[in-house]
């Protein structure tokens, strides 16, 4: 968890270029599920879906509602669980 | 959250959204929205960011019309401070047979005397407004510029935050669980976090309107059925209007990622969001077929949603014969985003016992009974 207010413009999103101020504002403004943040900001969505940003933003929501970590609503994972080039899943569709 | 309500909205979607900041614009401030996830996560959330005009169904052009309008000045008339990132890049119509080409050519004429600019165009036009389009198997196109892209994300949110200003109460991750019916009025709904006294009552509940209708013991002749879709890493932009055909729909948003879906008529019935991998193969395989540009680049991820389908893939509004106070805006069959800013316009005239800007009457739900089904050509 990054508490100091001086690290408020290091980059939580990299694909989407979302800093740590942005999500503490949108907490602030009432966004407090991991979901409800991505779908706003686009936070999570870009190619490497979340996984840089998702324990940052799950630690700020949990520092901001008191709530552990462990009792937050989580996104779906669903696949691919890498990105995948449409060819490839192209040609192994036709076998 | 009140105790009592003069509109309890149920469903937190654009539908829902929509009629909430309308019912507040027209003066009716004692307003609650209910919605059982946060807001816009059903069907809303889940679409393919697609609004088009190009419909078959007179009713459903001019409602279309009518919600791109709106859309085309919403940042301002929300006072919006983020951005609904419209873009009007078009709807093309792949048409393959000789029917589609005749039914299709028949729309263009019906879009036409509503004031819809669409036109059929020939595969060599086409191929100048998408050059890597594999013109194979295609006959003709339609094609309509202000059709497009718009975010359902920030197109609700827009509403919502507008809707507040004006003082309707909005209840996230609160679930009805029950409608009371005394007399044959509403009287109270019930959800996990207490009761609402109120006598009116929309169910704009997306997928769950049937079981919504079920509360107040009505039945509703709607069938959820799931809709996959995925999403690719953005690139540089390559595509302007949306490719649609049988086999597929196919855009790219403003931030530079495609996104596309096909209608499995396979798909049984119920609400389901999960994703298959099957999907994604097929999605790829057609995708290819006809924009072949796109085998390079990444697929991200893929979801679902559902499609709330009626028996003649046209919404049902109004009120429901038998139950007073019971209103009703659902069964989209998959164009509930791109027609929800008329929607709420619409209900919100309904719900205040004022004519509606555009007539309801036949989309009522009487019509199944009376066998006066509508029968949208243009929805796979």
């Amino acid at each position: 968890m990054i508490s100091n207010k001086d690290h408020e413009n290091t980059i939580v999103c990299r694909c989407e270029d979302i800093t740590l101020k942005e999500i503490r504002d949108l907490i602030k403004e009432g966004f407090k599920t991991v979901d409800e943040i991505k779908r706003i900001s686009r936070c999570g969505m870009g190619p490497c879906q979340g996984r840089t940003c998702r324990q940052i933003v799950m630690g700020e929501i949990a520092r901001t509602t008191g709530k552990d970590v462990s009792e937050l609503r989580l996104s779906t994972f669903r696949a691919p669980t890498k990105n995948i080039k449409i060819g490839i899943l192209a040609e192994a569709a036709e076998g | 959250m009140k105790k009592s309500g003069e509109v309890v909205i149920i469903g937190g979607g654009i539908s829902g959204l929509s009629t909430a900041y309308n019912l507040a614009r027209l003066g009716c401030k004692d307003v609650v929205l209910l919605e059982k996830e946060s807001l816009y996560s059903g069907a809303t959330g889940r679409c393919g960011a697609g609004v088009r005009q190009q419909f078959g169904l007179e009713i459903n052009c001019r409602l279309a019309k009518g919600a791109c309008e709106i859309l085309e000045n919403l940042n301002e008339l929300l006072d919006y401070e983020r951005d609904i990132e419209l873009k009007q890049g078009g709807y093309l119509w792949l048409l393959t047979t000789d029917e589609e080409v005749k039914l299709y050519k028949k729309n263009v004429q019906l879009q036409n005397n509503l004031g819809i600019e669409s036109r059929l165009i020939t595969v060599e036009e086409a191929l100048e407004i998408v050059p890597y389009l594999n013109p194979e198997g295609i006959k003709a196109c339609t094609f309509h510029q202000k059709d497009g892209h718009v975010n359902p994300f920030q197109v609700s949110q827009a509403y919502a935050e507008a809707a507040k200003r004006l003082g309707v109460e909005i209840n996230t991750f609160t679930e009805v669980t029950d409608i009371k019916v005394k007399n044959n009025h509403i009287v109270e709904v019930i959800t996990d976090k207490g009761k609402i006294a109120t006598n009116k009552v929309l169910n704009a509940a997306g997928a769950f309107a049937k079981h919504i209708g079920e509360m107040a013991g009505v039945k509703l002749p709607l069938k959820p059925e799931r809709h996959q879709i995925l999403a690719t890493e953005p690139v540089e932009p390559l595509l302007g209007p949306m490719v649609i055909s049988t086999d597929l729909a196919c855009l790219q948003e403003p931030q530079g990622s495609f996104i596309m879906s096909y209608s499995d008529p396979d798909e049984p019935e119920g609400v389901n969001i999960s994703s298959s991998w099957r999907f994604m193969e097929e999605m790829a395989k057609r995708v290819c077929t006809v924009l072949p540009i796109l085998s390079n680049i990444k697929v991200v991820r893929q979801w679902a949603g559902n499609y709330t389908m009626t028996p003649d893939a046209a919404p049902i509004l109004g009120s429901l014969p038998g139950v007073e106070g019971f209103y009703f805006a659902a069964g989209f069959s998959g164009h509930g985003f791109m027609l929800g800013p008329m929607t709420g316009v619409l209900m919100a005239e309904h719900i205040l016992g004022k004519e509606t800007t555009i007539s309801i009457d036949k989309l009522d739900i009487g019509r199944f009974e009376r066998g006066e089904l509508m029968r949208e050509p243009a929805v796979s």
